[in-house]
């Protein structure tokens, strides 16, 4: 992998570490909006490779449907950044083509629910082909777009795909939640020889978050397969991915006020999962919470379950709590979305009763 | 493939693009402003394309163009008082309801979403009426139309109740899904309206399937009397998707009683149709599977609505599919959330021009088929129609908690039985700790 990787252990702002940020950066903290990130990733990557291109509805002359591909037509022209017509098949399947042969395509797709219509070439060109191929195959292709529930969009449109995904070997899977997390990943997919898929959301698209200097540098590359610890504490630990995560913080805030301490990850990877890192905060701390936006069954809370109970068992102190969204397709009428997406207060309570506190 | 059997339908050969301007069965006077695209250097030329002699190959051509009954008509449309025309009163006075049912509820929905009470994806099918009011007017109760997300005025042409689609927007439990659908997914058994598909060219396939069950029923179960027919409504962007092509394959292939109507309105968000498509003209792909290939004008709804005859009585008689292209144009943006900023103001005063409810009203008064005082009462009526869905939506409550959990599948036991002994999804309380169910 090029450029600098750097190992992204807390961003709790304590003494040591503001210190250490004013002796080497001088400038305020920058703020900058995921779409903004995600949008400066894409610019940088294909002015230094012209082999990126990106590939998708309404990418070019619309700006893009989430205005994520903004000004990219106009820098790059239309034969790097293509407006498709309406067939995921059809324009997945020349991405993938075009990566057998040494380009490095960045499909979108207007929703990962559209992904559907071109899973086959996901999973069946794009993710099996190094394998099936005994290496002589290689798919450096980067299909992302926006993942899970937005506002009152209806059960079609809302599905959340990281667990689908996150079982298919030969993918790479990344969440990415704030904006550093969104630039350092999308690049690190794009330089990165294999197939990623790369869920990002449509509620954070407009969130803005303090970005680094070294994180405007273009070759920040965060390293695929690495959560990330967004918040240290001892008395449990909380998993969580993409928006969740947000909501994750909060309810540690909400706990850090009744006297439990709670340590958040932010899981980045679903595939390759960080289990070392997890197992590692399990064994500190002795109590797990698995926050997802997707449904329950098969999914990547299921897994840290799973290799939390098959590496940590008798770190455990209580069973695993496991929050997810509600087990039916998403309603359309504001008060049942809300009762089938996990909020701040699902959170604190499994946390509750992880610790024995009553509800 | 059985060309003979086609031969008694085709009315002509030769290829028409149907504009209120004039009407010519000679392609090299046909304008080429009917495909008035905002990019210049894809300006389509359709002399490049049609040369009648392409057409006198081998295959027999399945074009068929508007009827010669109607192409007769056209003729004769600037003399009025030489009678034939094209509606009788009652037929006119229903279609120019319709249509005004579905202006006005459009316009209301969008000053609801401005004031927050709907929301996600909402779009409006303002312009397009005369494709809707076209063809479902003609249909029975028992005929099937399937949509897609811009699926209002089909819901309301079938005959679901304003009230009831009004309240589905707004997410309360009066609605007609009960507000778990929301505007892009609306349903109805009783009115045969199958969707609302948020996918592009979802409801093609599902179309297909249920022309397929009306013919099974003909002819395996023996249900003597089932003519039903499927429209299928679908978008130009569609007609690039492989669904589209697989079903139209299937459809002739088996002669399923199916109409495929191409709402062709020349943009797909932001894309304009001929950057997507590398031959624009839709009609052309029908007899590629062997199907009659139509172009219509969607701006006037009783061409439109000629052509509806046709092609429904060509499914209920069991000669097989059709698709229609009409040409069409939607006034305001792709959805609420578009700001529809790349289409070409010029193309839009174009089609503004040819507004189907001004145009129907032009002629009705002009042939003396009704006053504008009875047209006036019909709007007023209409109007209040619709306040009144607003008021019922508004009073109406939102679903309760346990409603979350129903339907998930049909056997409602789908949820097995909760530590108490009873069955899940009967416990209101299910819903307790929210995602935690």
């Amino acid at each position: 992998m090029l450029g600098i990787v750097r190992q992204r252990v807390s961003s709790v702002p304590t003494l040591q570490r503001m210190l250490y940020a004013s002796k080497s950066f001088s400038s305020a903290a920058k703020e900058m909006t995921v779409r903004d990130a995600l949008n400066s990733a894409l610019d940088e990557e294909m002015s230094a490779d012209p082999k990126v291109f990106l590939m998708g509805e309404e990418v070019g002359d619309y700006q893009g449907a989430y205005k994520i591909t903004k000004g990219l037509l106009e820098k790059y022209g239309p034969q790097r950044v293509l407006d498709t017509p309406i067939t995921e098949a059809g324009f997945a399947g020349i991405g993938v083509g075009a990566a057998y042969y040494g380009l490095r395509p960045v499909v979108e797709f207007m929703t990962f629910n559209f992904s559907m219509q071109a899973i086959d070439h996901i999973i069946n060109s794009a993710a099996k082909s190094n394998y099936m191929s005994a290496g002589q195959i290689s798919v450096p292709i980067v299909f992302r777009g926006p993942n899970g529930a937005a506002a009152g969009v209806g059960a079609q449109h809302s599905q959340c795909y990281a667990a689908w995904y996150g079982s298919c070997p030969g993918l790479k899977v990344l969440t990415p939640y704030s904006s550093e997390d969104a630039r350092g990943l999308l690049k690190a997919a794009i330089r990165d020889p294999d197939p990623v898929v790369f869920l990002e959301n449509e509620l954070l698209y407009g969130e803005s978050f303090p970005v680094s200097a070294e994180a405007l540098n273009s070759d920040f590359c965060l390293p695929i397969g690495k959560a990330k610890i967004e918040r240290e504490g001892k008395d449990l630990t909380i998993t969580a991915y993409s928006k969740m995560v947000g909501h994750a913080l909060k309810a540690a805030e909400v706990l850090a006020k009744e006297g439990i301490s709670a340590e958040v990850i932010n899981l980045l990877s679903i595939r390759p999962l960080d289990r070392a890192a997890i197992n590692a905060s399990v064994r500190k701390t002795n109590r797990l919470v698995t926050v997802e936006e997707a449904f329950s069954q098969n999914g990547v809370g299921a897994e840290i379950c799973a290799s939390v109970v098959e590496e940590s068992f008798e770190y455990l102190d209580a069973p695993v709590e496991r929050i997810a969204g509600a087990d039916v397709p998403m309603p359309y009428a504001a008060n049942l979305e809300r009762m089938a997406v996990p909020q701040v207060d699902d959170i604190v309570r499994a946390a509750k009763r992880t610790c024995f506190r009553s509800v | 493939m059985s060309s003979s059997t086609f031969s008694s339908s085709i009315n002509a050969i030769k290829p028409c693009f149907c504009t209120t301007k004039n009407h010519s069965l000679n392609p090299s006077s046909i304008p080429t402003s009917s495909f008035f695209g905002s990019t210049h250097k894809l300006r389509y030329n359709p002399l490049t394309a049609n040369s009648p002699s392409f057409f006198k190959k081998n295959r027999q051509t399945h074009i068929v163009a508007v009827s010669d009954v109607k192409q007769k008509q056209q003729q004769l449309k600037s003399t009025p008082s030489l009678g034939n025309l094209l509606i009788t009163k009652e037929e006119g006075l229903e279609v120019y309801e319709d249509m005004i049912l579905g202006r006005s509820f459009e316009d209301m929905c969008a000053q609801m979403y401005y004031r927050g009470k709907m929301f996600g994806f909402v779009h409006l099918y303002n312009g397009q009426e005369a494709v809707s009011s076209g063809f479902i007017k003609l249909l029975k109760k028992q005929d099937t139309v399937v949509s897609t997300y811009r699926d209002h005025v089909h819901a309301l042409s079938k005959g679901v109740p304003a009230r009831q689609v009004m309240s589905e927007l707004f997410g309360k439990t009066t609605g007609c899904v009960r507000g778990q659908g929301g505007s892009m997914h609306m349903f109805s058994k009783e009115h045969n309206l199958i969707g609302g598909f948020a996918f592009i060219g979802e409801g093609i396939p599902i179309a297909t399937g249920t022309a397929f069950t009306s013919k099974y029923n003909r002819e395996v179960l023996k249900q003597a009397d089932c003519d039903h027919v499927t429209v299928a409504f679908f978008g130009d962007g569609t007609c690039n998707n492989g669904q589209f092509f697989e079903c139209l394959n299937m459809a002739a292939l088996w002669k399923l009683p199916i109409v495929f109507v191409v709402e062709n309105n020349l943009w797909a968000i932001g894309m304009s149709h001929l950057r997507a498509t590398s031959d624009p003209e839709i009609w052309k792909k029908g007899p590629a599977f062997g199907m009659p290939g139509v172009h219509v004008d969607g701006m006037d709804v009783l061409k439109v609505r000629e052509v509806a005859k046709e092609a429904v009585e060509r499914a209920r008689r069991g000669d097989g599919p059709t698709l229609v292209e009409c040409e069409t144009y939607r006034f305001r943006g792709h959805s609420l959330a578009d700001p529809d900023e790349l289409r070409d103001p010029s193309e839009k005063a174009h089609y503004a021009a040819r507004d189907p409810i001004t145009a129907l009203k032009k002629y009705l008064i002009e042939n003396k088929l009704a006053s504008e005082a009875e047209l006036k009462a019909i709007e007023k009526k209409i109007d209040e129609l619709v306040e009144e869905a607003v008021e019922f939506a508004d009073a109406s409550p939102h679903p309760a908690r346990n409603q979350l959990l129903q339907n998930v599948f049909a056997d409602p036991k789908g949820f097995g039985i909760g530590p108490d002994g009873k069955y899940r999804c009967e416990d209101p309380k299910f819903t307790e700790g929210t995602a935690h169910v």
